[in-house]
């Protein structure tokens, strides 16, 4: 296997160990750990017209273009002027390529009719043209499309299926990275097994109709040696070439991020401990007909671009200039953000492709424009272009897609009926991280729209229905009234906050009668108080008044005794009785001083 | 090389070295010309090994292969020519003809 090694170069190192040639197909080479065996066989089998040849020219394209391969394109059905002419609409330009000596195509015609069998040959001379292909560029790419065409011209299968053994041995010697297609056959992948002889690497192609919409899949069914995804991916051929999805990731191990981002509607963060959403979170809004889903998403959207980040707007049921138009209305002006290359509207019918499809154009739209965020508007119409459980896994798919790469996703989604009854958005539901409900309530003669959060994964979120009102400044979030017969909006809301006022007025009178009432009261018992002072300061000036009669009655008295023993000349013996009427009194006058002091202590 | 000019059957033998199955073809055709054709053909003998452009511009896939040029329309013939009788309808020539 001297060849192997040469290619070496090229080709890429993988985790298997087993070189790679990258084949520079969007998906694929992911999906395969790093591309095609280098140096070996690869068989690409499907029924007509899905895509066999164009997988294996792009090979090739990428191969001369991208990673210095050149390549021999030997055809055994179209022409290879009608080749060149196909591939040019994806912008293959294989002639040049040919005129650079990177590539060589060789065609092959075999034609049964003009052939006439006369006993033992072999294929040397597809051999001898093929290495000559190979030698007068140094080719390191070869693809036969398709081989098979020899078993509708030549006869004898013995000598063909031995000659095939040995062809495959012989490019496996020569080192050369090879594809070889086959047309799917009845019960086997290729209807001359050709898988028998090719066993290193065998990739499938299926273009299924499922309800008049056609889905491209590929799927790598076998590959030795080396680690593949074994699903079934959806593929896009289309002016930019092939793109294969590669979808669900392995795990859910994608980081997640802490910050938080406003989701547009300054009264809906409030909700959110006034910081929004997560980045990188997927939200789900959904309600019926004209609850206002796309005046919700087209503010997400708004408040994307005006941070300076970028956004992918995916309309599925209205044009961009629409949306555009009516966002107006509610003070949203999307255009300057398109204007300005932040905003890139993608619109497509839902019925133009399948879901698969759809989502891969989503995915390659994503990978080329880089958004920090995408609004799907609505996710519903999608659904309805696949069933039961595709549905399930393909938007599992573009969910793991945004969260693998940080990207904030809001999906609308239409309900009919009662919430309860949107089967889908239950289903989806558990994806998402973010459910807004909006709705219309019908009271009183008048549909009013209200919004309640369902859930906000890992954070604390307002368990409030909030009455959802737009205005030309924008979406607003009223608080809403819950009465006895449930929630108020609209005028019955605009009632009850009339009646409020007038109940808060009238308590308002309430408290100023009761201040008056009491500044009154307590004025009378302040007067009541000074009365009872006025009352306990005159029973003392009595008291006082008493006792100064009695000091002056006692001074008069002794004053009288002394004037009386002058006049009456008294005896020694007389002067014992005056004494005892002088102790009488001197007991008086010694109780005055303490009866002044109680006074004295009292005040 | 052998060329025998007439205006009768020009024919073309594409090989590839020397392999049994060429010598096989070679001697094939020889015996068959000199039987039902003397005198009225010719005969190149390509060796695809020392001209390998060769099988590209004339569409050899099998070894060997002869074609006949000459009368058209072309006819082309494959295998080791061991089969007589299909050699020889394959060059359109019928028994009125030898």
């Amino acid at each position: 296997m001297h060849g192997t090694e040469a290619t070496q170069s090229a080709a890429g190192k993988t985790a298997g160990g087993i070189p790679k040639a990258p084949s520079g197909i969007d998906g694929l080479d992911e999906l395969t750990a790093g591309g095609l065996p280098a140096g070996r066989p690869t068989l690409i089998c499907g029924a007509a017209g899905c895509g066999k040849t164009l997988f294996a020219v792009t090979f090739l394209h990428n191969g001369a273009t991208r990673f210095n391969e050149r390549g021999v394109f030997m055809t055994f059905e179209e022409r290879p002027a009608d080749l060149v002419k196909n591939v040019s609409s994806l912008q293959y330009d294989l002639g040049r390529l040919i005129a650079d000596k990177k590539l060589v195509i060789d065609h092959v015609r075999i034609e049964r009719t003009e052939i006439h069998e006369t006993g033992e040959y072999d294929l040397e001379g597809l051999f001898i043209r093929l290495g000559y292909a190979i030698d007068s560029i140094g080719a390191k790419r070869v693809v036969l499309d398709t081989i098979e065409a020899l078993f509708s011209g030549l006869t004898n299968q013995a000598i063909l299926r031995a000659e095939l053994r040995r062809l495959f041995e012989w490019l496996k010697d020569k080192g050369v990275t090879a594809i070889i297609t086959g047309e799917r056959g009845e019960g086997q992948l290729t209807r001359h097994g050709l898988e028998e002889y090719v066993s290193d690497c065998v990739i499938l192609l299926d273009n299924r109709v499922h309800d008049q919409i056609t889905t491209r899949r590929l799927r790598v069914v076998k590959y030795r040696g080396s680690a593949h995804g074994t699903n079934e991916y959806p593929f896009l051929i289309d002016e930019q070439g092939i793109s294969v999805m590669p979808i669900t990731a392995a795990g859910l191990a994608h980081g997640v991020s802490e910050e938080r981002i406003s989701s547009g509607i300054a009264d809906l963060d409030e909700m959110l401990q006034g910081k929004g959403f997560y980045r990188g979170s997927s939200i789900l809004v959904s309600g019926m007909a004209g609850s206002g889903k796309t005046s919700v998403i087209a503010q997400f959207a708004d408040a994307v671009c005006r941070r300076g980040e970028r956004c992918i707007y995916f309309a599925l049921e209205e044009s961009p200039s629409q949306i555009i138009r009516n966002m107006r209305s509610v003070g949203v002006d999307l255009q300057q953000w398109v204007d300005k290359k932040l905003l890139r509207f993608m619109a497509n019918r839902p019925t133009l492709f399948g879901l698969e499809t759809h989502l891969a154009a989503m995915h390659r739209e994503i990978e080329s424009f880089k958004p920090a965020a995408v609004a799907v508007d609505p996710l519903s119409s999608l659904l309805s272009t696949g069933a039961g459980g595709d549905v399930y896994a393909m938007i599992l798919r573009l969910i793991d897609l945004l969260k693998s790469k940080g990207i904030t996703a809001m999906f609308t989604s239409l309900t009919h009926g009662s919430i309860e009854q949107g089967m889908t958005d239950v289903q989806v539901s558990s994806l998402m991280d973010a459910w807004m409900l909006l709705y219309n309530k019908e009271s009183n003669g008048e549909h009013n729209r209200q919004l309640y959060l369902l859930k906000s994964r890992g954070m604390a979120h307002s368990n409030q229905v909030r009455e959802f009102v737009m205005t030309d400044q924008g979406i607003r979030l009223r608080d809403v009234y819950v009465g006895p017969e449930g929630v108020m909006t609209g005028s019955a809301r605009l009632a009850q906050e009339a009646k409020a006022r007038e109940q808060t007025s009238l308590r308002q009178q309430e408290v100023e009668r009761r201040a008056r009432e009491f500044v009154r009261r307590r004025r009378q018992i302040e007067a009541q108080v000074e009365e009872l002072q006025a009352q306990l300061a005159e029973e003392q000036k009595e008291l006082d008044q008493l006792a100064g009669e009695a000091a002056a009655r006692e001074q008069h008295g002794a004053e009288d005794r002394v004037r009386m023993a002058r006049s009456r000349k008294v005896a020694e013996g007389s002067r014992k009785v005056a004494e005892g009427g002088a102790g009488e009194y001197g007991n008086a006058s010694a109780s005055l001083p303490s009866s002044r002091q109680t006074r004295k202590r009292s005040q | 090389m052998i060329t025998e000019q007439t205006e009768g059957y020009n024919l073309r033998l594409y090989v590839a070295g020397q392999t049994p199955k060429s010598i096989a073809a070679i001697a094939n055709l020889k015996k068959l010309c000199e039987r039902h054709l003397p005198g009225r053909y010719s005969i190149d003998i390509v060796d695809l090994m020392q001209n390998p452009s060769l099988a590209q511009r004339d569409q050899i896939v099998a070894i060997p292969t002869l074609i006949r040029k000459l009368p058209e329309p072309i006819k082309r013939i494959i295998g080791d020519l061991s089969n007589t009788e299909r050699v020889l309808v394959g060059l359109d020539l019928d028994e009125a003809q030898m």
